[in-house]
């Protein structure tokens, strides 16, 4: 970010959501560079920005959609980068609609499942017909329930093979680049000022100082957080920035890319080795049942050895992690043991599950580090749900109120439970601190630190390491000798940790097995191009190989500022291969000569033959910029010496997603699934394929357009603050950070503190569909009443690190219970940051009159667990 | 105590020993003179790395006696340049917080208060429901016939905060288990 030379941040509050991150934004100022935040709100990342932009909470595709017409219109995208290295020259099927020939939706759409079948979207096939998946097309529905969307976070979908038409010249209609350019052509200035509530001048100034600071001599960098992640269209706000950025040639260079502000020391580390769902160590997907009941229909649908590049060695990646697992008990004779894996039938995500454990589906759960009773959308439902459980464990350094919900928590005030008539067991395990433990987090850059252990942890305090790892061998134990197959996967599990000087796990030994290495000698591995498909060699995240180079903690690298050279590379170890920049072939031009002078950083070296530059490149080392070689050889070599992409199944940058985005090829601004404001864009109000959860537990409140829509009135949305972490288990204790901020309050603007005489420092009550919580009212003209196609719209603040509990410094209502659970398709992620909501002066009512306040809003609008559950809004205009 | 001479006076000490920004000699007492740091007499100093957001900021953790005395931030680390936000620098309370808890606490059923177990019950309780529930919620075939050898009792939630060691061994242990509803911060 430092090297940038304009930074757009946006769906983030960077300044104090990562205050220390925010130094090399200051940096790039420092060294003259521009920095526009463009958020609902005006926080500290605005007051030092070049300009703050004001935008609706939700309206991001029509913003960023705005400007990607503006470049294309004006021609200011970066022409030699798009051609060489996008799609933008590649054919697509004849077969595809898009939304400019629909009303709103993209063609095949499945009225039925409420899901796009995406086949109609593919590329086109030289040899007739499409290019689709390795195992034809999966349907949207199926893709969806496994958030297939997540598979991508370390190489983009496969395709069955690399060969595809391409014009570049960029005429021919059906190129990515004439599709785009039509699609987004309706996305005006005009139409930003009337959804988004900003003005043609400040939307002026940002396409021109992005059209300044991007090109051959300069780059602009994107940062984003949870404002574009948690919405039903969460992953297409960021899709819309990535093509933005690839038009711009903003990818692969130095200060270039789009960065993610991920909110937790590891949760990258817990994302590439997932306690998720729907992944196994690597993106490599859980087996669905139906999709991938045999291993060969596994392997073959999750990549083919036909696409370029290195995605095209999946099967490698699945060996290796069997064989880590499994040990001797996994051979090429029985499929490497994949019969051992359990299968997916269909979401499993943390809201089915909290569901499933409302209706008394689940017996445990595990809450590890984690507080869903504050911290997850709709409080009410995740408390009454863990209600149902017959034995829940709380692992925590705090007794937060995840763990005593049962005693003090909101439903105990409001007479829905009673503590004697909760049947559920509840264990609080005592949890240690990062210091009490040696272990690798992964941070927002994809790189690995190491933490030496400094001391012991106190009393029964014990790390999940140990906890699991004993957990694992009393399971064991009590199985030994069992003849139940379905016991084996767990006898058969290596789980031979040695054991430390306190008789605990090594955290080494752990960190040598998700590295890899040599089965006969147990020699670790150096990198993921050294593991084989015949068991001859096991690992347990292959994107992490490397990270135990030469027998060595390559994640403990410690040399003062990571040593002289400017990628810093002697600290910490960053995946894939420990390269800085991802995609970093794209640095240099077609013929592999640095794009300018000012932005120089890989390029291809005649006289050695090699790829030079202070970084490893992300590309064969050796390849000529010129190579040419047949796409059909598939892998590496399929590769051309102008596919800088080297996880994509083209080598190319996706403008357009021929296949893997569930709600389709191109983003497309649906309003949020709870708005007061009618989509302007299309018929289509609400993005149809998102995922809903209609229950009587989690209504929904009318939208634009619905009767009762003006009973929830405004717009609300959550953030942080600096002195808080999430929902407060680690902050909330902490006598220090709860007097920094001791109450949960809301943001109002002063129109609307006017219109429902709402005192500074007095009390308002915040009523959804949900809840209904209070909180102290700030009115600020920090958050600003936004015109939106000619009416205003109010915005309300609120942050949501506070709980109702007992045993905290500081306790307060909870945000989070007002949301409803209402997902994006592609990760099964729930809208967050934009709700409906009303707002009323005073506290909110004590025992039952509080439920008795939710009913009477709901009568009211209304509501009903089909409250906006409708998929398609104008059947006709789609041609249903 | 000792009375007071003007010559103590902050304003003439700052003037006589030169201390400019008034941070040195000329705010020092008597008191303050013998008081040293923590951090210079720890035993032993230790490098890790921030447990809040994804930023990664180095910290040293400082260690007298077996006991964390200070946390603060590693100047040697390209992330963070020795800064902590308010989070980080108050990771030392984190650690040392009396509030924090380091007992097993167990709520039976329909119980109104907490009680104590040691550590080798609870986790023999837990692994023994672990099995059950495992038994209770397990599925061999879908309506198809198809393979899903799989339990639907069991569920976790949690991994963000931890290290990639400790998700490794819970993603093994409970695939192992058929768990698969097994999920963390990174879906929310």
């Amino acid at each position: 970010m430092a090297n940038a030379d304009c930074i757009i941040l946006m769906g983030g509050n960077m300044a104090e959501a990562h205050p220390v991150g925010f130094q090399w934004v200051s940096e790039a100022l420092a060294k003259g560079a521009k920095m526009i935040h463009v958020d609902p709100r005006f926080t500290r990342t605005s007051a030092v920005a070049t300009k703050h932009v004001s935008i609706r909470a939700g309206s991001d595709v029509v913003f960023l959609g705005g400007l990607i017409n503006h470049m294309i219109s004006n021609e200011l995208y970066f022409h030699d980068y798009v051609v060489a290295f996008t799609n933008a020259a590649t054919l697509v099927s004849e077969d595809f609609r898009d939304t400019e020939d629909l009303g709103g939706l993209f063609s095949g759409f499945d009225p039925e499942t409420g899901k796009y079948d995406p086949s109609t979207w593919a590329y086109a096939d030289p040899a007739g017909g499409t290019v689709t998946g390795p195992s034809g097309e999966e349907h949207g529905a199926s893709a969806s329930a496994r958030a297939a969307g997540h598979e991508y976070g370390s190489g983009g979908p496969p395709l069955e093979h690399a060969s595809v038409l391409r014009d570049e010249t960029l005429q021919h209609p059906r190129t990515v680049f004439q599709v785009l350019k039509r699609h987004f052509s309706r996305y005006t200035p005009e139409m930003v000022r009337d959804m988004c509530g900003i003005s043609i001048d400040d939307f002026e100034y940002v396409a021109r100082t992005i059209a300044e600071s991007s090109g051959r001599e300069r780059t602009t960098c994107f940062g984003y957080a949870t404002g574009w992640t948690q919405h039903t269209l969460g992953a297409q706000f960021i899709r819309t920035a990535a093509v933005l950025q690839l038009l711009m040639g903003n990818v692969g260079r130095p200060g270039s890319g789009i960065m993610a502000l991920r909110g937790h020391a590891s949760i990258q580390g817990s994302t590439d080795i997932p306690t998720l769902f729907n992944l196994l160590p690597g993106y490599l997907p859980m087996p669905s049942v139906g999709r991938h009941d045999s291993y060969r229909e596994y392997v073959d649908s999750i990549g083919s050895k036909q696409q370029k590049g290195y995605w095209a060695y999946a099967e490698t990646y699945v060996v290796n992690l069997l064989k880590a697992w499994w040990g001797e008990a996994a051979t090429a004779e029985n499929d490497w043991a994949y019969d051992y894996l359990p299968r997916l039938s269909g979401a499993h995500g943390t809201y089915q599950t909290t569901a499933d454990m409302r209706d008394g589906k689940v017996e445990g759960y595990f809450v590890l580090g984690q507080n869903p009773a504050v911290g997850s959308a709709n409080g009410r439902q995740q408390r009454l749900a863990m209600a149902q459980l017959k034995w829940l464990v709380v692992r925590d350094l705090n007794m937060i109120e995840s763990a005593t919900w049962w005693k003090d928590g909101p439903e105990i005030e409001s007479g829905e439970l009673r503590t004697e008539d909760i049947a559920t067991e509840v264990f609080f395990m005592p949890a240690a601190t990062h210091v009490e433990k040696a272990g690798s987090f992964t941070q927002t850059q994809r790189m690995l630190q190491w933490r030496h252990q400094a001391v012991q942890p106190p009393g029964q305090a014990q790390s999940e390491l140990d906890f699991f790892h004993e957990l694992g061998v009393r399971i064991r134990a009590r199985l030994a000798g069992s003849t139940d197959p379905r016991d084996r996967p767990l006898l058969d599990l290596t789980w031979d940790y040695p054991p430390d000087a306190h008789g605990n796990p090594d955290p080494e030994a752990v960190l040598a097995e998700i590295n890899g290495y040599v089965v006969d000698d147990r020699a670790p591995l150096s990198a993921y191009t050294e593991m084989k498909a015949d068991g001859t060699t096991a690992g347990g995240c292959w994107i992490y190989t490397g990270v135990y180079a030469d027998g060595r903690n390559q994640a403990a690298r410690r040399v003062p500022q990571g040593g002289g050279g400017v990628t810093q590379s002697e600290w910490g170890w960053v995946w894939p291969a420990d390269r800085r920049i991802l995609y970093n072939r794209a640095s240099a031009d077609r013929d592999g000569k640095p794009w300018s002078e000012r932005k120089a950083y890989m390029s291809w070296d005649d006289a050695q033959g090699r790829w030079v530059g202070p970084d490893n490149v992300d590309f064969p080392v050796d390849k000529h910029p010129h190579a040419r070689p047949d796409p059909s050889l598939g892998g590496a070599e399929g590769l051309a010496g102008d596919d800088p992409f080297v996880m994509q199944a083209d080598g190319k940058g996706w403008l357009y997603t021929p296949k893997g985005l569930v709600d389709g090829p191109l983003p497309a601004h649906y309003e949020a699934a709870e708005s007061p404001v009618r989509n302007a864009l299309y018929a289509q109000q609400q993005a149809p394929a998102r995922v809903l959860l209609a229950r009587s537990d989690n209504m929904e409140a009318p939208s634009a357009g619905e009767p009762g829509a003006d009973v929830y009135p405004y717009v609300f949305t959550t953030y942080r603050l600096t002195e808080h972490h999430t929902a407060g288990g680690m902050s909330r204790w902490s006598p220090y950070l709860a007097e920094l901020q001791p109450e949960m309050f809301c943001e109002v603007s002063p129109e609307l503190a006017a219109e429902r005489g709402l005192v500074n420092g007095g009390w308002a009550t915040i009523v959804s569909p949900r809840a209904a919580i209070e909180a102290r009212v700030l009115v600020t003209d920090r958050i600003r009443s936004l015109t939106i196609n000619g009416r205003e719209v109010q915005q309300v603040g609120l942050p949501y690190h506070w709980g109702v509990g007992s045993d905290a410094v500081v306790t307060g209502d909870a945000a989070n219970d007002l949301l409803g659970v209402m997902m994006d398709p592609n990760t099964q992620i729930q809208e967050s940051k934009v709700a409906s909501c009303d707002v009323i002066a005073g506290r909110r009512p004590r025992g039952a009159d509080l439920q008795r306040l939710v009913a009477s809003y709901q009568q009211r609008a209304g509501t009903t667990p089909e409250t906006g559950t409708r998929a398609v809004t104008d059947p006709e205009k789609e041609g249903f | 105590m000792a009375a007071w001479s003007p010559l103590e006076w902050p304003v003439l000490r700052q003037v006589l020993t030169g201390d400019r920004t008034g941070r040195g000699a000329a705010v020092q007492s008597a008191r303050t003179r013998q008081i040293e740091s923590r951090n210079a007499t720890a035993d032993r100093v230790v490098q890790s790395v921030c447990p809040f957001c994804a930023v990664g900021c180095g910290q040293k953790v400082y260690v007298k006696d077996d006991k964390v005395v200070q946390i603060e931030g590693d100047p040697d680390s390209p992330i963070s340049r020795g800064r902590l936000c308010p989070k980080g620098s108050s990771s030392e309370q984190l650690v040392n917080n009396p509030l924090r808890q380091t007992k097993i606490r167990y709520r039976a059923p329909h119980a109104t208060e907490w009680t104590d177990l040691d550590r080798d019950t609870a986790i023999d309780m837990i692994a023994d429901r672990f099995l059950a529930a495992r038994r209770h919620g397990w599925q061999d075939h879908d309506e198809h016939g198809r393979p899903l050898r799989r339990t639907m009792g069991i569920a976790s939630l949690g991994g963000a905060t931890l290290d990639n060691e400790e998700n490794y061994l819970i993603k093994k242990l409970f695939t192992a288990a058929g768990a698969i509803q097994i999920e963390n911060q990174a879906r929310i």
